[in-house]
């Protein structure tokens, strides 16, 4: 159906692409899937915080927060919008919506962090996901800020695993080798983190956006299910409720890489005026 | 275009990573800078009699250039691995291309300086084709590290892309032409006043430019941190050019002048790393552009 990066990668004959479908508007919040991540993948403690931020006290993701269940309170507002309760239905709008989400690398069509990364750490394996080689990366950090989601970082606290090498979620390589599910996928009571062929999941998650809204939930919609957007389309991609950036999510997240052939063109631009000026100022004169 | 009145978060905190580097990078962006700058004049010093200018050149230029591989590895988690950076030459990849850049430039930077050291006179036959090769790789060095900057999701650098490598190319010649000023004789340093000014002039005015074109995350170059580098970088490099001017007269005003734009190279190249650095941190300059562009699209 779409593109495979896997087949672009360079893999002959790979499986269909793997993928996580999440659905926000069932998580409720239980963080078993972070707790099954940090189990199975080992991923060492980074704090015990109190952040203020309602039940989310992890924060962000990170080199040692693979999965992130983010916590939203909003209070009730009336913005002279359609009322979001059943058609006929008693009850009255609570006053109070909280929202739930459970964030993940999103293991991109065309990731940044995997283009830029300069030794060849980060690889695109036969699933289609981008998992980083930990005894390759040397921590040059570039991958952070390549990300559009701000997802990867290099992991930090003395004397841990993998110090000072970049890590996040790797949708469970071994696991996926071995024919399994993916941990958080697996330990997640509600089905809200689905795992399966990425083309699967699309058509399933349409019919659920399809389902939401004839239940009068009118502000169901995916996120980065379109292989046609900015980063060609999320591996791991969203049922959300709100704005994108409610969730602390992208509106309209592009791949860096995108634009390099224009950067490297006003690179050498820049570079032959360096040049050129350099032979100039020794023509004219002494 | 009207922003928005308002943008949503999650709680105020990032969408995204600010680079997790320390200041090696910028300083690593100003040495490799003037090496890079060092070696063509060098190459010019070398081709016109000039051997005050062309000795200063290759020995700032390897100076400079050890200082700029130090920083570079310095910043790695893992400084023993560096020599993974070899493992692959990925053109996607600014990192990869500059390792390759430079790898390409340091040998002959390196053999044509250590001719004009004692003890390796059995090298200086080699001093002019390798300074030729430097000259001619240099440039690269110079503009590469406006891409690897801009080659981010960080919104004040990859939106300063099309202006970055003029800014980079002008402070390096700023910084070169500056250092040359100051240690060479008034007799040889013609050339090098004239691309010192010349690369004030386009530090300032890309500079300028590159605030127009980028959108709201201009404003990180004018508040806080990397406000007061900014602001340090244009008086310095303002009075550098002025100076400069009056350098061949004046021992003093050669000194002054290169002083000024050396100094204003280094905080150039501060100022535009913590702009960034800011702009990955404050929300609103990933979400509000976004949302801009959606609306255009509608
Ligand atoms: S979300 Fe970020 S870390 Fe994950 S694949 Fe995409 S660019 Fe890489
Ligand atoms: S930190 Fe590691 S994974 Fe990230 S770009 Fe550098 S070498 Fe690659």
């Amino acid at each position: 159906m779409t593109t495979n990066p896997a087949v672009d990668a360079g893999w002959a004959d790979p499986p269909p692409r793997k993928g996580f479908f999440t659905d926000t508007s069932v998580c409720i919040g239980c963080k078993a899937c972070e707790v099954a991540c940090k189990e199975w993948n080992a991923v060492p403690d980074d704090g015990m915080n109190f952040l203020g931020s309602s039940y989310d006290n992890s924060g962000e993701l990170g080199g040692s927060t693979w999965r992130h269940v983010k916590f939203i309170e909003q209070p009730p507002v009336d913005l002279g919008m359609p009322s979001t309760t059943l058609p006929g239905s008693e009850g009255t709008k609570t006053d109070f919506r909280w929202l739930m989400s459970s964030d993940v690398c999103k293991h991109c069509t065309h990731a940044a962090c995997l283009d830029v990364c300069p030794t060849g750490a980060l690889f695109r394996t036969e699933f289609g996901t981008v998992v980083v080689q930990e005894d390759v990366c040397n921590g040059c950090g570039y991958c952070v800020p390549a990300c559009p989601f701000g997802v990867i970082d290099k992991r930090i606290g003395e004397g841990v695993k993998n110090e000072g090498l970049a890590q996040k979620c790797t949708l469970c390589y071994d696991r996926l080798q071995d024919g399994l599910t993916p941990a958080c996928a697996k330990a997640c009571p509600t089905e809200s983190i689905q795992f399966g062929d990425l083309d699967e999941l699309r058509e399933r998650a349409a019919q659920r956006v399809d389902q939401l809204h004839g239940a009068g939930v009118p502000q169901a919609r995916l996120y980065g299910e379109d292989p046609d957007d900015g980063v060609g389309g999320l591996g791991a991609f969203f049922l959300l409720l709100d704005e994108p950036e409610v969730y602390g999510l992208p509106p309209d997240p592009v791949v860096t890489t995108r634009d390099l052939p224009r950067m490297w063109k006003r690179a050498g631009l820049a570079a032959a005026t360096l040049l050129a000026g350099a032979i100039a100022v020794f023509g004219a004169g002494s | 275009m009207v922003p928005p009145a308002h943008f949503t978060s999650y709680y105020g905190r990032p969408v995204l990573k600010a680079a997790p580097w320390t200041h090696d990078i910028p300083a690593y962006l100003f040495l490799g800078g003037l090496a890079a700058g060092s070696s063509l004049l060098a190459a010019g010093g070398d081709l016109t009699g000039r051997p005050v200018m062309r000795r200063t050149g290759r020995l700032a230029a390897l100076t400079a250039l050890t200082g700029s591989f130090v920083a570079l590895v310095h910043d790695l988690g893992r400084p023993d691995r560096f020599y993974n950076m070899l493992r692959v030459a990925k053109p996607t990849s600014p990192m990869s291309v500059g390792t390759w850049v430079l790898s390409a430039y340091g040998p002959f930077a390196g053999v044509a300086a250590a001719g004009e050291l004692p003890g390796f006179g059995w090298l200086r036959p080699l001093g002019r084709p390798a300074g030729l090769v430097a000259a001619a790789v240099a440039p690269a060095v110079a503009s590469y590290t406006a891409v690897l900057l801009a080659d981010t999701a960080t919104p004040a650098w990859h939106e300063a892309h099309r202006e970055l490598p003029f800014l980079f190319v002008g402070s390096a010649a700023a910084a070169a032409g500056g250092l040359q000023l100051a240690l060479s004789p008034a007799a040889e340093t013609g050339p090098a006043q004239r691309l010192a000014v010349a690369g004030a002039v386009l530090e300032l005015a890309a500079e300028h430019r590159m605030e127009q074109s980028m959108g709201i995350a201009a404003e990180t170059l004018h508040e806080g941190r990397a406000g007061q580098w900014m602001r340090t970088a244009r008086a310095l490099t303002t009075t550098g050019a002025v100076a400069g001017l009056g350098a061949r007269r004046s021992r003093v005003l050669a000194i002054l002048a290169g002083g000024a734009l050396l100094a204003g190279s280094v905080c150039t190249r501060f100022g535009v790393f913590e702009a960034g650095q800011e702009s990955a941190r404050d929300p609103r300059f990933t979400v509000v552009p976004q949302r801009e562009r959606l609306a255009a699209r509608g």
